[in-house]
C-alpha cells in the first residue's frame, strides 16, 4: 500500500500489448511504478496510481503506450475549459 | 509549479540553424574560472553556495524574484572533468543548478544546463521545455561530442516526461540514462555504476517537500484573497449601522477572518497533513480542514457567541468551507501523484459546490447586515 492514492478509475493510460516489445523503459521512467514486465510485456500493475505525466509514452519506442498527459493544475484546467491560452501557475 | 496542459510534442530533428556553437558566459557570479577543452574555455563552478545564494533560495520560496532566477544554459565544468567524465543534464532554474552542484561536491563532471526558462526539471519537462529538442540543440551548441569521448548522458528521471531517450540516441548518438528521481540519491547512483534501486525510481511526497511549498501557496492565495477582503470591508462600511469605519470593522472583519481561515486550511493545513486527512479528493480534504479550523477558531474560541445575526454567523461558515475547499483543490497542482483527468473530474464536481457556497455565504452575509 502506498502513502498516497488519488481518485480511482480516472486515468487515460493505455498499453497496446501487440506493439509492446518488453523493453522495460516504462518501468524505468514511471515515478509511481505503474508498470511491471511479465512474459516480456508491460503490464499496468497499478494503473490507478498513474499521474498522467506522460514519461512512459514519451519513452516508448514503439508507441505502445498512450495517455492524455499533462499536469493536474487548477488554473490550467480552467483556462482549458474556458478555451483560453494561458499560463498555469 | 508551472505547467501547461498539452500533449507533448514528438521529438523532431534539430531545425536548421539551431544549436549554433555557444558556451555560457564565465562572467556569472557563481563561476570560479574556466577550464580548457577541445571546444574552448568552459566555465567552471564550485560546490559551495554563498550566503547570498542561500538568501536567494529563501526569497524564491516566498515567490520573490522567482521569475528571473536563472543561470545561462549550456555546458559547465565542476571540479576537474576530462574526456571520460559523466555529463549530467539539468534545468536552468538557479535553485536546481545550485542544489545539483552542491550535492556533487568533490566530484569532477560536466553539467549540461538546458534552457527551461528558469523552471525546474519536472515542471519544465511537463511543458516540453526540458525536452528532446532542447537537449539535442544544447548538445550541438556545446559541441559535446568533442568535449567527451563517451556517448552517455545522465538525465534526471523526472525529465523523462519531456525527453524521448530513443529519439536523442537516434539524432545525436548520445544514449540517455535516467538517473534517480531525487537529487540526494544521485551520489549513490553514480557510486553504484549508474544503477538506481527500485526505491530511487519512486516519487514520494515527504513532509519537508510539502512544507517548502507552503510559502508560495500562501502568497498566491493572498493575491486572490486580499481583494475579496477589501470588498467585505467596503460593503460592510456602506451597509452597516454607525460610522463607515465602525461598520466596516464590525461586519467586515469576521468574514475576512473566515476567508483567512479558509486559506489557512487549504494552503497550509492541507499540505502539512496531506497523508492523514480523510478523503481522496483534495477539495474534500480542504473542506474538512476548513470545518475543523472553523470550529477551533470561531466556535471553541467563543467568537460565534458574539452579537451577530444568525445569517452572518452562517455566512462565515460557508465562506470558510468554500475557500478551504478551493485552495485545498489548488494544491493538486503542486502534488506529485494527482492526474490531469482526476483533477478535471474533481473540479467539475467541486467547483459548482464551492461557487454556490461562496455565493450563498456572501448573500447571507449581506442579508445579515442590512
Amino acid at each position: 500500500m502506498r502513502t498516497y492514492r488519488y481518485l480511482e478509475d480516472v486515468v487515460t493510460l493505455e498499453c497496446d500489448l501487440e506493439k509492446c516489445i518488453g523493453c522495460a523503459m516504462c518501468t524505468v521512467v514511471c515515478p509511481h511504478a505503474v508498470f511491471r514486465i511479465e512474459k516480456k510485456k508491460a503490464v499496468m500493475e497499478h494503473r490507478n496510481l498513474c499521474m498522467e505525466c506522460g514519461a512512459c509514452m514519451q519513452n516508448c519506442p514503439t508507441g505502445a503506450i498512450t495517455v492524455e498527459a499533462g499536469e493536474g493544475c487548477v488554473r490550467g484546467i480552467i483556462n482549458e475549459l474556458l478555451g483560453i491560452e494561458g499560463p498555469c501557475c | 509549479m508551472s505547467t501547461q496542459i498539452t500533449i507533448l510534442p514528438m521529438a523532431k530533428a534539430v531545425p536548421e540553424g539551431a544549436g549554433k556553437f555557444s558556451l555560457p558566459s564565465p562572467n556569472q557570479s557563481f563561476v570560479l574560472d574556466t577550464i580548457a577543452t577541445a571546444v574552448g574555455e568552459v566555465a567552471r563552478v564550485g560546490s559551495t553556495l554563498t550566503a547570498k545564494e542561500r538568501r536567494g533560495h529563501y526569497l524564491v520560496r516566498w515567490n520573490i524574484g522567482r521569475d528571473n532566477f536563472t543561470v545561462e544554459p549550456g555546458l559547465y565544468a565542476l571540479g576537474e572533468p576530462d574526456r571520460t567524465s559523466h555529463v549530467l543534464v539539468t534545468a536552468n532554474y538557479k535553485m536546481t543548478f545550485d542544489l545539483l552542484r552542491r550535492e556533487m561536491a568533490g566530484r569532477s563532471l560536466w553539467i549540461l544546463v538546458l534552457d527551461t526558462r528558469g523552471i525546474n526539471v519536472w515542471c519544465a519537462a511537463g511543458e516540453g521545455t526540458f525536452g528532446t529538442e532542447e537537449l539535442l540543440d544544447r548538445i550541438q551548441a556545446s559541441r559535446l561530442q568533442e568535449v567527451v569521448e563517451h556517448r552517455k548522458l545522465i538525465v534526471p528521471q523526472l525529465g523523462a516526461t519531456g525527453v524521448a531517450a530513443f529519439e536523442v540516441k537516434k539524432h545525436s548518438g548520445f544514449s540517455v540514462q535516467y538517473g534517480p528521481v531525487m537529487l540526494q540519491d544521485l551520489p549513490t547512483y553514480l557510486d553504484n555504476g549508474c544503477r538506481a534501486t527500485a526505491e530511487m525510481r519512486l516519487k514520494n511526497f515527504p513532509f519537508r517537500e510539502r512544507l517548502v511549498l507552503i510559502p508560495v501557496d500562501i502568497t498566491l492565495a493572498l493575491k486572490q484573497g486580499i481583494p475579496v477582503m477589501l470588498l467585505f470591508f467596503l460593503v460592510a462600511g456602506f451597509a452597516g449601522n454607525g460610522t463607515f469605519l465602525q461598520a466596516a470593522i464590525f461586519h467586515g472583519l469576521p468574514p475576512s477572518l473566515a476567508l483567512l481561515t479558509g486559506i489557512s486550511a487549504g494552503a497550509i493545513v492541507v499540505p502539512l497533513l496531506l497523508p492523514w486527512i480523510p478523503g481522496r479528493a483534495f477539495s474534500v480534504k480542504g473542506g474538512l480542514c476548513g470545518l475543523v479550523l472553523f470550529v477551533l477558531l470561531f466556535v471553541v474560541s467563543g467568537g460565534i457567541n458574539m452579537d451577530y445575526t444568525f445569517l452572518e454567523k452562517s455566512s462565515w461558515l460557508l465562506i470558510t468551507l468554500a475557500v478551504a475547499s478551493w485552495f485545498g483543490m489548488a494544491f493538486t497542482g503542486a502534488s506529485t501523484f494527482t492526474s490531469l483527468n482526476g483533477v478535471k473530474k474533481e473540479m467539475l464536481l467541486a467547483m459548482p459546490v464551492q461557487f454556490l457556497a461562496l455565493l450563498s455565504g456572501f448573500g447571507l452575509w449581506v442579508a445579515g447586515i442590512l
